[in-house]
């Protein structure tokens, strides 16, 4: 379905906010090189800035220092090479299933013959052939992230990245989706980004796992899980998981409800609602 | 579109109305010079349609209405995406469009026919004005409502300015914009008179004026009122109808 996936580079990336008359630190100087092909689960405690890290390789925020690169290309913008699925479907409700499918391709001025052709393919790759002309309203909260990933595949992306994108759905739903998921990457080779909340999820789809520190975010593990693919619920090696779970939560120090105070800062609420997590 | 239930109430309270004011009339014992009985006034609004009465003056007032509507509404879109998008623009334009709006129309009219002419062009320019201000405002509201969300989603597509206007903000915002236009629609029509009222040689509202006045018609001045709320119904039908086809099931 695509070429071979774009490498990803991040070099001392740091980003701040305007909070007030000063400034929040959100990422503070990410290392973090990621291979062509390979999928990258970043895992780390709520406001860490994992998805403003996600949004800084997307091009949609600029890094106050830093670089970011793709296949080596400094990134300067949105970028064609990268498909992005968000927490929430974002799916336009005006438009049919199919129609949202191929937005980036009417955005990207394809023709209509061409369009309809990659339609059918990309509706056929997520199971949405039925539901083609359905209004994003009439379907489940599976199909419509469904929708959502066969739009983000529409223009053929080299890299994907994925922000939280099962965290609304049911357990179940959301092992079929992971599984789904290593299928994909192993038909199309895309280079995954993954921003999960899930420990089992980082592992189940990650070459790595990156856990991040609490604000200022930054990278305090960079966690191989050796497993062969394709990779089954079922059939993951205990041992390897429980220990590499173990390396994780190690890292990702205590649960939220025991930092103490000084930690905690009181304003959180406000500051993820514009750091967008 | 309309089932036949569903036009059941609708004919009946019609009935309702006219039985009343056949009632009004019968008991209060009024002169028909004050207010005709239902009947008369269906058949001089039959035989003035038929006559050719009011023909020309329905065909001046809703020329006056489409294109005031036009043009109104369409300055109402740009201005109002402007002050949806733009504060600065919301800060200089607001004070003076609330002003505008808070100025009854009824006492602009006598200054627009004086600077725009007794023709067509002053009742174009009353009703563009009326029409603005709602429209305006439903833009601005309903652009301003656009999914944060959904915008981004259209940045990371690489969107362009333009695309982001035609293919998100316009359609998110639509069902807001048509609210504003049916009411738009129905001030137009109010807008229409008002402006022949100010100096006009043809429209119905000159022909009230001249049936109250040198013809001294009554039931003709309530055949043109009559005509004057179909032409404000049916228009808002029309609306409605355009809503139901843009906006449909969502």
């Amino acid at each position: 379905m695509t070429g071979a996936g774009a490498s990803v580079g991040l070099r001392d990336v740091a980003i701040s906010f305007p909070h007030g008359p000063d400034r929040i630190e959100a990422l503070g100087g990410i290392d973090l090189p990621v291979a062509g092909g390979e999928i990258v689960s970043l895992i780390g405690p709520n406001g860490c800035g994992k998805s403003t890290l996600l949004r800084v390789i997307g091009g949609l925020l600029a890094p106050d220092r830093g670089s970011v690169t793709l296949d080596g290309d400094p990134v300067t913008g949105p970028d064609e090479r990268v498909g992005l699925v968000f927490q929430e479907p974002r799916l336009l409700p005006w438009r049919s299933v199919a129609d949202n499918v191929t937005y980036p391709l009417e955005l990207a001025g394809w023709s209509r013959e061409r369009a309809d052709e990659r339609r059918r393919v990309l509706l056929r790759a997520v199971g949405l052939e039925s539901a083609a002309a359905a209004r994003p309203t009439q379907l489940s909260g599976g199909m419509r992230q469904r929708a959502a990933i066969a739009r983000a595949l529409a223009l053929e992306p080299r890299v994907l990245l994925l922000d939280e994108p099962f965290s609304a759905l049911d357990a179940l739903t959301r092992e079929r989706f992971n599984v789904e998921m290593e299928k994909l990457h192993a038909r199309t080779g895309t280079t995954i980004v993954l921003v999960t909340h899930s420990i089992p999820e980082a592992i189940f789809l990650g070459d790595r796992v990156v856990v991040l520190s609490p604000r200022p975010g930054r990278v305090v593990a960079d966690v191989r899980i050796d497993l062969p693919r394709p990779r089954a619920w079922e059939a993951l090696d205990e041992g390897i998981v429980s220990a590499a779970a173990r390396r994780i939560r190690d890292h990702l120090g205590p649960a939220d409800d025991q930092l103490p105070d000084a930690l905690t800062p009181p304003d959180r609420r406000i500051h993820d609602l514009w750091v967008g997590e | 579109m309309i089932r036949a239930s569903a036009a059941v109430p609708v004919v009946l309270a019609l009935v309702v109305f006219v039985a009343a004011w056949k009632a009004i009339v019968v008991v209060g014992g009024y002169p028909p010079f004050i207010l005709p009985p239902p009947e008369s006034v269906a058949v001089r609004f039959v035989d003035a349609w038929a006559s050719g009465v009011i023909g020309p003056h329905a065909a001046a007032t809703l020329v006056e209405i489409a294109l005031g509507f036009a043009v109104g509404a369409g300055l109402a879109l740009a201005v109002g995406y402007l002050l949806a998008r733009s504060p600065l623009a919301e800060r200089l334009l607001s004070p003076y469009l609330v002003a505008a709006q808070a100025t009854p129309i009824l006492a602009l009219a006598p200054l627009l026919a004086l600077w725009f002419g007794p023709g067509l062009t002053s009742k174009v320019v009353i009703c563009a004005l009326i029409v603005f201000f709602p429209v305006a405002v439903a833009t601005m509201v309903g652009i301003r409502s656009v999914d944060a969300r959904l915008l981004e989603l259209a940045r990371s597509l690489r969107a362009t300015r333009r695309q982001i206007v035609l293919t998100l903000e316009i359609p998110a915002a639509l069902p807001n914009i048509l609210g504003g236009m049916r009411v738009g629609v129905t001030l137009a029509v109010v807008g229409a008179i008002v402006g022949e009222w100010a100096g006009a040689e043809r429209g119905l509202g000159v022909l009230v004026n001249l049936a109250r006045g040198s013809l001294f018609d009554i039931p003709l001045m309530f055949a043109t009122l009559v005509t004057i709320a179909l032409v404000g119904v049916a228009l808002y039908v029309v609306v409605v109808l355009v809503e139901g086809r843009l906006v449909g099931v969502r």
